[in-house]
């Protein structure tokens, strides 16, 4: 750790310590003691003896304030564990309502929706070559698909994470059906978890359906427009995930999306949103990869670095506007093909990364991710992986429990400078935005996909399975696949076209008329178009192309 | 006819269908293109008839798709529609997340091979001057 002048005054840590406990005990309902197997009593929180250790009080600090190093809330898991927020997406809107009320019971919080390729794509279902549909998500066309999706569900009362790209049309649709169900808007409550358009640019060019311009325009409107009347909904998600997936190193990829979450935070600026109350509901989605210290320090540098830079930016003073909430989603890209029931042990590794850095939500990965969409047996026994390091492995009991290791808190330092350095060199291409519009971003994770590549290649990072340790497969251990039959398939396009028969033809073609011109209008509200665009029926497929029309729809940038 | 060292071997990487995944496209093309082959990058989501058009102008020896999510399907039409362009000598080679019970299908239909996750550097660029050399030798005579 780094000298520190002695003869600066000391943070009073004894009534920082008190703070923290009063905002613990308001957290905490009741406070069971914990005792380990020997008879132990565990602490909710370890920290250094006053007059030990100066610079804790302001690198560390305690949970819930200050550089919220240790956490964002008071009393972190100890308190209220992280969400499961499993992502699930398969076949027919009925097939995924019963697939979600599975994974439900057995224990998962929060619900999570994952769309077929061809709804990424903006097609609908009567659009695409039909082996392609329903493999990888759920078809969601139109409101009555979505209503299918969430029957029995009790919208409002569950968080629903949307992975719905700008435009949004799937939000749009569950406000419509939410509205039909008298459930009052401001009672829903959620993420928009695809909702950041600069990583799709970048690194997920399968969310990428308008034009980089366009993408803004909208993304702004609807942020404007949820504020306003769905304001428990966080309307954006700042995507770390893909630039990491896609090669980024994760230091890369948290400095990336801290300059994403600044251009963001500068354009609400732009509209006359107060910092203070629109960065609450900013939320994060990082890859948690297997380099387990580096993934943690991450985590605890990414949290402190925002905090400080919103004060330092932008003059925020609210801790709610500084906390930084964040999914994590376990790396597919370190998951083998070889000996695949390998991967329950790698999930449960980076899991732990992500648990330690003070996740709010958590997805792991099925084992089999690797060799097809994953199964419900795989995608039980990741929920049961989070259950089992929860309950089993007392992962909850203590919050920031490898703070003031020698090695984490350096790292978390070392992690911080690199950061830092990403940030600066983004800041210096003019922001985020003009750092992906000209390529600068793509050719950074381009050379670092393939150095780690090149790593494994020599064998200076050991695969297990694949470059060390081979073993003979064992066959048995293949997951079985699972794929939507096709006349189930047929089934959607019938109800499809039913649906559109039954429309009324004026409403739609007003609707759509009205969304065209609001796009081109300077003022309008392009997501406010939307959600009318869906009470009058129109498709997803209708709405986007009408967009696309509008705004304009450009290819990714080809970085080679 | 006779091949020449000095001539290299033309690959198009591509995605067909809706994925945009396409980490491992990028990679395996560096890699070609590092081995000293002329390679052609295209954006992801292809037409069928733009992959058998961009073959035809670019006069390529191999094809690669990668698929990360259920595109694969779709490479049996592909394969018919090469051949009914008389572009059955060009080699088709399929990566990425293939599940075991649909790997027959695509080798039925006529693709040369698939590489799945943790496939190498030097074992890509083998196979694909193996199978660059093969479309060479099979090519109709103009």
């Amino acid at each position: 750790m780094n000298k520190i002048d002695k003869t600066q005054p000391q943070a009073d840590r004894a009534s920082a310590a008190a703070e923290w406990k009063r905002g613990f005990d308001a957290q905490v309902a009741s406070n069971k003691p914990i005792r380990n197997r020997s008879g132990i009593e565990i602490q909710p929180l370890y920290w250094p003896e006053e007059g030990t250790e100066p610079e804790y009080d302001e690198k560390l600090g305690f949970p819930g304030s200050g550089p919220m190093t240790r956490g964002i809330y008071p009393s972190m898991h100890r308190g209220r564990t992280w969400t499961q927020r499993q992502l699930i997406g398969l076949g027919r809107p009925e097939d995924f309502n019963e697939r979600i009320k599975s994974i439900l019971k057995s224990g998962a919080s929060a619900l999570s929706i994952i769309p077929c390729n061809s709804v990424y794509r903006g097609l609908d279902c009567d659009e695409v070559e039909p082996e392609l549909l329903g493999t990888c998500g759920t078809i969601l066309n139109t409101e009555e698909d979505m209503d299918i999706a969430l029957r029995d569900i009790p919208i409002g009362e569950l968080s629903i994470g949307l992975n719905d790209p700008n435009p949004f049309v799937m939000l749009a649709q569950m406000l419509v059906v939410a509205e039909k169900r008298g459930i009052d808007w401001t009672k829903v409550t959620g993420t928009s978890n695809q909702s950041d358009y600069i990583s799709h640019f970048v690194a997920n060019h399968m969310f990428y359906r308008l034009s980089l311009k366009g993408a803004r325009r909208v993304q702004m409107d609807t942020i404007t427009y949820l504020a306003e009347h769905v304001p428990n909904w966080n309307a954006l998600s700042v995507v770390g995930q893909h630039m990491q997936q896609a090669g980024a190193t994760p230091a890369q990829a948290m400095g990336l999306t801290l300059s994403s979450a600044f251009q963001y935070a500068d354009d609400c600026i732009e509209r006359g949103m107060d910092p203070e109350k629109f960065l609450e509901r900013f939320t994060f989605f990082f890859d948690i990869s297997i380099s387990f210290f580096e993934e943690v320090a991450k985590f605890r540098a990414g949290r402190r670095i925002w905090a400080r830079l919103l004060q330092e930016r932008y003059g925020v003073s609210n801790p709610r506007a500084m906390r930084f909430k964040f999914h994590g989603q376990t790396s597919g890209v370190d998951l083998t093909r070889q000996q695949p029931l390998n991967n329950v042990a790698r999930v449960a590794v980076q899991a732990m990364a992500g648990i330690f850095g003070g996740l709010q939500s958590l997805h792991t990965d099925g084992y089999d991710e690797v060799i097809s969409t994953p199964n419900e047996a795989a995608a039980k026994i990741a929920i049961s992986t989070q259950n089992i390091l929860k309950h089993e492995a007392h992962l909850c009991d203590v919050i920031d429990p490898l703070a003031g290791s020698y090695y984490v808190e350096t790292l978390t330092d070392q992690m911080e400078t690199e950061i830092l350095a990403v940030i600066a060199d983004i800041d210096a291409q003019g922001g985020m935005f003009k750092a992906v519009e000209s390529g600068h971003v793509q050719r950074m994770i381009g050379q670092s996909a393939l150095a780690f590549q090149d790593a494994v290649e020599t064998g200076e990072q050991i695969v297990v399975g694949v470059n060390a340790h081979v073993e003979q497969e064992d066959a048995s251990a293949r997951p079985s696949l699972e794929r939507p039959e096709q006349d189930w398939m047929q089934g959607q396009v019938d109800r499809l076209s039913a649906n559109k028969a039954a429309r009324d033809q004026d409403a739609v073609a007003g609707a759509l008329k009205n969304l065209r011109e609001t796009a081109r209008s300077k003022d309008g509200n392009v997501f406010g178009a939307e959600v009318e665009a869906v009470r009058a029926g129109v498709t997803q497929s209708e709405i986007i192309a009408a967009l696309r029309d509008e705004l304009g729809f450009g290819q990714p940038l080809v970085v080679a | 006819m006779t091949i020449t060292a000095t001539i290299p071997a033309r690959v198009l990487v591509t995605k067909i269908g809706l994925d945009g995944h396409d980490r491992g496209s990028r990679i395996i093309a560096a890699f070609l293109r590092d081995a000293g082959m002329e390679v052609i990058y295209t954006n992801p989501w292809q037409k069928i008839d733009s992959v058998v058009e961009l073959a035809m102008q670019e006069d390529v020896d191999v094809i690669g798709i990668s698929s990360l999510a259920t595109d694969h399907l779709l490479v049996p039409k592909l394969m018919t529609a090469l051949k009914a362009v008389d572009l059955g000598h060009i080699r088709v080679i399929v990566g990425g997340i293939i599940p075991d019970e649909e790997e027959p299908a695509l080798l039925e239909a006529g693709v040369s091979c698939v590489f799945h996750p943790g496939s190498g550097r030097e074992e890509i660029v083998a196979e694909v001057e193996r199978l660059a050399r093969a479309a060479t030798s099979d090519r109709p005579e103009e």
